[in-house]
C-alpha cells in the first residue's frame, strides 16, 4: 500500500495515512487530496499547516474546538465553525485533514 | 481511496416488522487486523502462530475454568429464538449470523466438538464443528459485529449473556494473534500514553487552559479545570473524548462549572487521563486490570478524597461493577461517598441539596430526549435505588430543560438499543455496520421527532456522542443533534449566583 510520485513511493496504512511522517511533503499532500476528491484551496491549506504546527507542538492533532478557534481567527466569524470545517473536510475535518497533514490518525472514541 | 463508503442505508420500518433474513448480507465485512506492533506490547502473538488451532482450544478450555458462566451459557441455550430479532445489528443488516443465538453458535459449535462428549463422538448429530480456518474467519467477522450490548440477553429466559462470548471469542483470537487492530492500538496508547486519544500532558494543559478562556470569555466568571493538582477533594476521570471531540468537551465544561459552583476542589489526572477501559472489549480481564490500575494509582499520588466518573457508558459499567476487585481496595477514599461515583450522581445530589442554581429556560430552544447507553443501562445502576441509571440522568435533564420526551418504551431503559458503535466497533473500517446497527435508534428518535418536535438527543457515552454525529447524517439527522448530558446543565447553570 503505497502513493506514487515522481518516480518514488510512499507507504501508507489501510486508510491512506502515510506510514513515516518524515516523508510528507506539499506534493504528496495534493496527491492525498485528489485521492480524497479534495482539490486544496487556501483553506485547506491554512487548516493542513496549522494541524502540522500544533502536531509539531504537541505530538498530537489539536481538538475540533481548537482547530474551529483558529481558523475564526484567520478567517473570520463565519467560517470558524464546525460546518466550515466540514464543508472543506467532508469526511471530518480532524481524520481527512490528518491525512492530508501526513498525521497520524486520531483513534479513540472520536 | 474514496472519501466515504457508499453505504446502502436502510429504510426506515413503518410497523417495526421483523425483517426477512438474507445469507451472507456482512460476510464481507471485517475490521483490520492488528499489526504486531499492537499486539505484542499486550503480550499478544504478533500474528497467527502456527499452531493456532491447538493453542485456540487450550484457551478456551483455560477459559471454561475460569469463567463459570462460560459453560453455563454454552451448554443452556434451548434454541427457543426469544433474542433471534433483539439484535440492532441483526435489525440493520438482516444477515442471519447476527442473530444473538446464532453469534452464539459460532462459538458453541467449537465448544461441543472438543469439550462435550457427543459433540466428540457424533459431531454431525449436536451440530460440533472442527475449528477451521473457515470458522476462524466468521469468527472474526461476526465476533465483530456485536457490541457486547446485552440487549440479547434481557429477552434471554436463561439469561444467557452473548457479550460474554463475543468477550471469550475476542480473547482466544488476541491469544492466537489474531487481534483487532482498533482496541489494541488504543490500549497500546493508553499505556504508552495515558489515554485513548494519545495527548500528552502538553497538549492537555494547553486543551484545558482553552477551556479556561473559553468559560471566562462566554459567562465573565474564572471557572477552572485543574489537571493534577495535589490535595483536590475529588479526581474525575473522564473520557479522553472530553478533551478534544464535539459533543464531549461541552460535556467536561458542564462538569467544570457544577464542580466550580458546588465549591468541590477537584482534578483531572495526567497518568489517568481516560475513564474508558477497551480490556472489557478485547475480554481481556488482565489488560481490564492493568488499565483500572492507573486510577488507583493517580488517586494515592494526588491524595484525593473522592474518585468521580466522567460520561462514559463502558467505562462506567467497568467502575461501578469490577472496580473494587480489579484496582481496590478504597479504604482511603472518603467513605461518605460511593466509590467510585458517577458525574450524574455528584450533580443529580447538589440539585437535591439546593447547592446548584439551574435555570431550564436557557434550553428552551431546544426539545429533549434521551439515549440510555448500553453498559449503563444494563451493566450498573446509578443511586441507591433500582433503575437509578435511568432516572438519575433523566432528572438532571429536567432540571435543567423544560421540554424533555422519551423515545418508544420498548427503546429505552434496559431494552435500549446500542448506539450501533459500541464494544469496540467504533471505527471507520466498520462504518458500514455502524450505519446499519443505528437503524433501531434512528427509527424511534425520528418518531419523536416527528411526534414532539424533538430537536436534541442527550446521552452519557464518548461512544454513543461520536457514533451519532457520525452516522445520524445517513438518516438525514443533523449531527448535532446528540448533545451531552452535562451541556444542557451547563446550559443552565447560572454562575457567579451561588458560589
Amino acid at each position: 500500500m503505497s502513493y506514487e510520485l515522481n518516480g518514488s513511493t510512499f507507504e501508507h496504512d489501510e486508510e491512506g495515512y502515510i506510514t513515516d511522517m518524515s516523508i510528507w511533503s506539499k506534493e504528496l499532500a495534493d496527491l492525498i487530496a485528489n485521492e480524497e476528491e479534495i482539490a486544496m484551496t487556501d483553506e485547506h491549506w491554512e487548516v493542513v499547516n496549522f494541524l502540522r504546527n500544533y502536531y509539531d507542538e504537541y505530538q498530537v492533532a489539536p481538538a475540533i474546538r481548537v482547530l474551529v478557534k483558529a481558523i475564526k481567527k484567520s478567517f473570520g466569524p463565519e467560517k470558524g465553525n464546525n460546518k466550515y470545517l466540514y464543508e472543506l473536510f467532508p469526511y471530518g475535518p480532524a481524520k481527512q485533514a490528518c491525512k492530508i497533514a501526513g498525521l497520524p490518525k486520531p483513534t479513540g472514541c472520536v | 481511496m474514496a472519501r466515504g463508503p457508499d453505504i446502502d442505508v436502510p429504510t426506515l420500518r413503518e410497523f417495526r416488522d421483523i425483517p426477512a433474513i438474507q445469507e451472507g448480507a456482512m460476510a464481507h465485512l471485517s475490521p483490520f487486523v492488528a499489526k504486531p506492533e499492537h499486539q505484542e506490547p499486550l503480550g499478544f502473538p504478533g500474528e497467527l502462530v502456527d499452531n493456532w488451532q491447538e493453542k485456540a482450544i487450550d484457551k478456551m478450555g483455560d477459559l471454561l475454568g475460569k469463567y463459570r458462566a462460560l459453560p453455563v451459557f454454552l451448554d443452556s441455550c434451548v434454541k427457543c429464538g426469544a433474542c433471534t430479532d433483539k439484535c440492532h445489528y441483526f435489525l440493520g443488516t438482516q444477515d442471519p449470523k447476527n442473530m444473538p443465538v446464532a453469534r452464539q453458535d459460532l462459538f458453541r459449535q467449537v465448544y461441543r466438538r472438543y469439550f462435550t462428549w457427543a459433540g466428540k463422538i457424533f459431531p454431525w448429530l449436536v451440530g460440533a464443528k472442527d475449528l477451521t480456518k473457515e470458522v476462524l474467519d466468521d469468527w472474526y467477522k461476526y465476533f465483530h459485529q456485536c457490541s457486547e450490548c446485552r440487549r440479547c440477553s434481557v429477552f434471554c429466559p436463561y439469561g444467557i449473556d452473548t457479550a460474554e462470548i463475543t468477550m471469550a471469542a475476542r480473547d482466544i483470537m488476541d491469544h492466537i494473534g489474531v487481534g483487532q487492530k482498533y482496541s489494541n492500538e488504543i490500549i497500546g496508547k493508553v499505556h504508552t500514553i495515558g489515554n485513548n486519544l494519545g495527548l500528552p500532558t502538553p497538549a492537555l494543559i494547553n486543551t484545558l487552559e482553552g477551556l479556561e478562556e473559553d468559560i471566562e470569555e462566554e459567562t465573565g466568571i474564572a471557572v477552572r479545570l485543574p489537571l493534577d493538582e495535589q490535595g483536590a477533594d475529588v479526581l474525575l476521570v473522564t473520557p479522553s473524548a472530553d478533551f478534544f471531540a464535539e459533543p464531549h468537551v461541552d460535556g467536561l465544561i458542564g462538569y467544570a462549572k457544577v464542580f466550580h459552583q458546588a465549591g468541590i476542589r477537584w482534578t483531572v489526572s495526567s497518568h489517568a487521563s481516560e475513564a474508558a477501559n477497551f480490556g472489557i472489549f478485547i475480554g481481556s480481564y488482565e489488560q481490564m486490570h492493568k488499565v483500572s490500575n492507573r486510577i488507583r494509582t493517580a488517586a494515592l499520588e494526588l491524595g484525593v478524597k473522592r474518585v468521580v466518573f466522567g460520561e462514559c457508558g463502558h467505562a462506567w459499567r467497568v467502575a461501578y461493577s469490577f472496580l473494587n476487585s480489579l484496582a481496590g481496595p478504597w479504604d482511603f477514599l472518603d467513605p461518605k461517598y460511593p466509590t467510585p461515583q458517577h458525574i450524574c450522581e455528584v450533580t443529580y445530589d447538589l440539585i437535591q441539596q439546593g447547592a446548584l442554581n439551574l435555570d431550564p429556560t436557557a434550553n428552551d430552544d431546544k426539545v429533549l430526549t434521551f439515549h440510555d447507553s448500553c453498559n449503563v443501562a444494563r451493566g450498573s445502576r446509578m443511586g441507591n435505588i433500582p433503575g437509578g441509571q435511568f432516572d438519575i440522568p433523566r432528572a438532571v435533564l429536567k432540571a435543567s430543560a423544560n421540554h424533555f420526551v422519551d423515545m418508544d418504551p420498548e427503546t429505552i431503559c434496559e431494552k435500549t438499543f446500542c448506539c450501533g458503535g459500541g464494544g469496540g466497533l467504533l471505527t471507520d473500517d466498520l462504518l458500514e455496520l455502524r450505519v446499519k446497527g443505528a437503524l433501531p435508534r434512528m427509527e424511534a428518535l425520528k418518531e419523536v421527532v416527528e411526534t414532539h418536535g424533538v430537536t436534541h438527543m442527550a446521552a452519557i457515552c464518548a461512544i454513543c456522542k461520536s457514533q451519532f454525529s457520525k452516522v445520524m447524517p445517513f438518516y438525514g439527522l443533523p449531527m448535532d443533534m446528540i448533545v451531552s448530558v452535562h451541556q444542557i446543565v451547563s446550559n443552565a447553570i447560572q454562575l457567579g449566583t451561588k458560589e
